[in-house]
């Protein structure tokens, strides 16, 4: 069966279940069958959390942790210091990283062996201070997630988030992550 | 090749499928008292309910023994009856359950699948559902949020057949499907309630013209044939579970049967096992498949009342078969549907060797490779005749 796995790290409160349950609904909605679900420890705000998606084309039946995720993306970059994010990952990773930090910084950070993994970056908690009004890096880490990769298009995560959070969400709260994720598809530097 | 993704389908989580199921069927009442991880359900639903989405009368409990001591007595004067707990939660209802049971009460309970205490779990396994598993009701398991839905449905059906009148458990597991989203295709409100149709209780209490008594004092003269009147009851229940997965079928496009058999028919090793982890056991059986091994999985939907003639039927020509129980029965000789899996098949003139797994309490993971490592045991076995191991715990933890 061919799928992707996707992991996303973060802090808790840092909106990265929602932004997991975000790209599988846009996945979905573009014909894909996927799984979005977190890995839950005693919940307490700041924790380090993971969340993780699994994209296919054809039904998903497996029903374990994402093991050997392609695609990883960390939320918070103090997490690398106390979290191996690389676990699991294999040669040809995607990592895309929440950092002020230049790319060649990050490389060196992240301490990648492969040569084929890559590495992108993008300021996405400025990017939602200043569009959200709050630290909230997940729309932004989306946003670059449609740039840096195939797995879904920004066109696709805008027409989600429209239909889906209209009614949880005010017109500016709605604008202004729609503007984080195209910041973030805009600014996601990589090699 | 691939197959799109059904056109219209919805993102949702097992839980939010459990309590968007529960309104569009709109029960009279529901008495719950939220617990992780059936939390959603309650919550949500307490949403539809604020929202004036459904009519349901919702009552907030200080307990799960009052839960459910709600909804028995609502059940007994005649409504439609739901709630939904995990764990502690129904562990905590335990002496009612049977109350329930006894009184031949259709009432809807979803459990979502929770370790017990102690020491103190959040996470998957069925001791909780296992436990209660001799409490009288009928119990449904479920593989993923779709069967959860489907099954949550069939479940009012089932309850309220005049053949049967006994509550139903619809259970799935926490975390791995009560938080996870997944595709589903819902079925549109006039189409539930159409399938579920117009609850009429045969003896409500609040019927004051034709007075009736539940829960009496029997003594040894009487108490032995409500006994057996219940006894008679669940084991035709299983006649009806059949025919309304069949009628589902028809309607929705999806059936459902008392098992489900996946590459079972040519098969010599099989897996008799429950829920999402029968999942990820088909992605190993299709992988030995390639590689020419002939393995299969049989995954049991009712497990209560015990269907032990199909279940010896569709291991009748397997030569090695290992049941995977998510609980220990504390027994000293394996889980739960392992034994009554082997008794099943002590039928059948020529027996497969069976043996006992116990797999992924308190929420450990379980991989496709310890399903592989099980099957590659059960080939040597159906080669050789001979267990090494009769029960063993997968413990699965690399540091």
């Amino acid at each position: 069966m061919a799928y992707i796995e996707i992991r996303w790290h973060g802090r808790a409160q840092q909106g990265i279940v929602t932004a997991a349950k975000m790209l599988g609904e846009s996945c979905l909605r573009a014909g894909k069958y996927v799984q979005a679900f977190p890995e839950f420890g005693p919940e307490r705000m700041g924790a380090p959390v993971r969340a993780y998606n699994r994209v296919s084309d054809e039904p998903i039946r497996l029903h374990c942790q994402v093991a050997e995720p392609k695609y990883i993306l960390i939320a918070d970059p103090t997490l690398i210091a106390t979290v191996n994010v690389a676990e699991g990952a294999p040669d040809d990773a995607v990592f895309i990283v929440n950092t002020p930090k230049s790319l060649g910084e990050m490389q060196k950070e992240l301490g990648l062996k492969s040569k084929s993994a890559k590495v992108y970056t993008l300021d996405a908690s400025k990017i939602s201070l200043e569009n959200i009004g709050r630290n909230m890096p997940n729309t932004p880490l989306l946003g670059a997630l449609a740039k840096a990769t195939k797995v879904i298009t920004l066109d696709a995560l805008i027409d989600n988030f429209k239909e889906n959070y209209s009614k949880k969400f005010s017109a500016k709260v709605i604008e202004g992550n729609i503007a984080a994720m195209r910041r973030g598809f805009q600014e996601v530097k990589g090699e | 090749m691939t197959t799109p993704a059904i056109k219209g389908q919805a993102g949702l989580t097992g839980n939010s499928a459990i309590a968007y199921g529960m309104k569009q069927i709109n029960p009279d009442v529901c008495a719950a008292y939220p617990i992780t991880p059936s939390t959603g359900i309650v919550e949500e639903f307490s949403g539809y309910v604020a929202d004036g989405a459904v009519d349901t009368e919702f009552i907030t409990v200080e307990s799960e023994h009052s839960a459910m001591s709600a909804c028995i007595g609502a059940s007994a004067a005649g409504a439609r009856v739901m709630t939904a707990t995990s764990s502690q939660g129904l562990a905590y209802m335990w002496e009612m359950l049977y109350i329930a049971s006894g009184m031949r009460l259709p009432i809807v309970l979803t459990d979502v699948n929770r370790a017990l205490s102690a020491p103190i779990n959040i996470h998957c396994d069925h001791s909780d559902s296992m436990g209660a598993r001799d409490a009288g009701w009928i119990q449904l398991y479920s593989e993923t949020v779709q069967e959860a839905y489907d099954n949550l449905l069939q479940a009012v059906r089932i309850a309220e057949h005049k053949d049967v009148m006994l509550p139903v458990m619809v259970c799935l597991d926490g975390f791995i499907t009560s938080h996870a989203i997944e595709n589903i295709t819902l079925i549109n409100d006039a189409d539930v309630k159409e399938f579920i149709g117009e609850y009429q209780a045969a003896h409500p209490l609040l019927d004051t013209d034709n007075p009736v008594t539940y829960g009496a004092m029997t003594l040894p003269d009487t108490y032995m044939e409500f006994k057996h009147q219940q006894s008679k009851a669940i084991a035709r229940s299983k006649d009806v579970v059949s025919e309304i997965g069949k009628e589902f079928g028809k309607k929705f496009g999806r059936e459902y049967g008392l098992m489900e058999k996946y590459k079972l028919d040519d098969a010599d090793a099989a897996i008799v096992i429950l829920n999402s982890a029968a999942g990820t056991t088909k992605v190993a059986v299709d992988e030995l498949r390639k590689a020419g091994k002939k393995v299969g999985i049989l995954k049991p939907r009712l497990f209560r009342p015990l269907p032990y003639r199909e279940i010896a039927d569709a291991l009748r020509n397997v030569k090695s078969v290992a049941v995977l129980d998510r609980v220990d029965s504390m027994n000293g000789f394996g889980g739960p549907l392992f034994n009554e899996t082997r008794s099943a098949l002590y039928e059948l003139e020529k027996r497969p060797k069976v043996i006992s797994r116990i797999f992924g309490l308190g929420g450990r993971d379980y991989k496709v490779k310890d399903a592989v490592q099980v099957f590659d045991e059960l080939l040597k076995i159906a080669d050789t005749g001979k267990v090494e191991s009769l029960t063993k715990y997968i413990m699965n933890k690399e540091s």
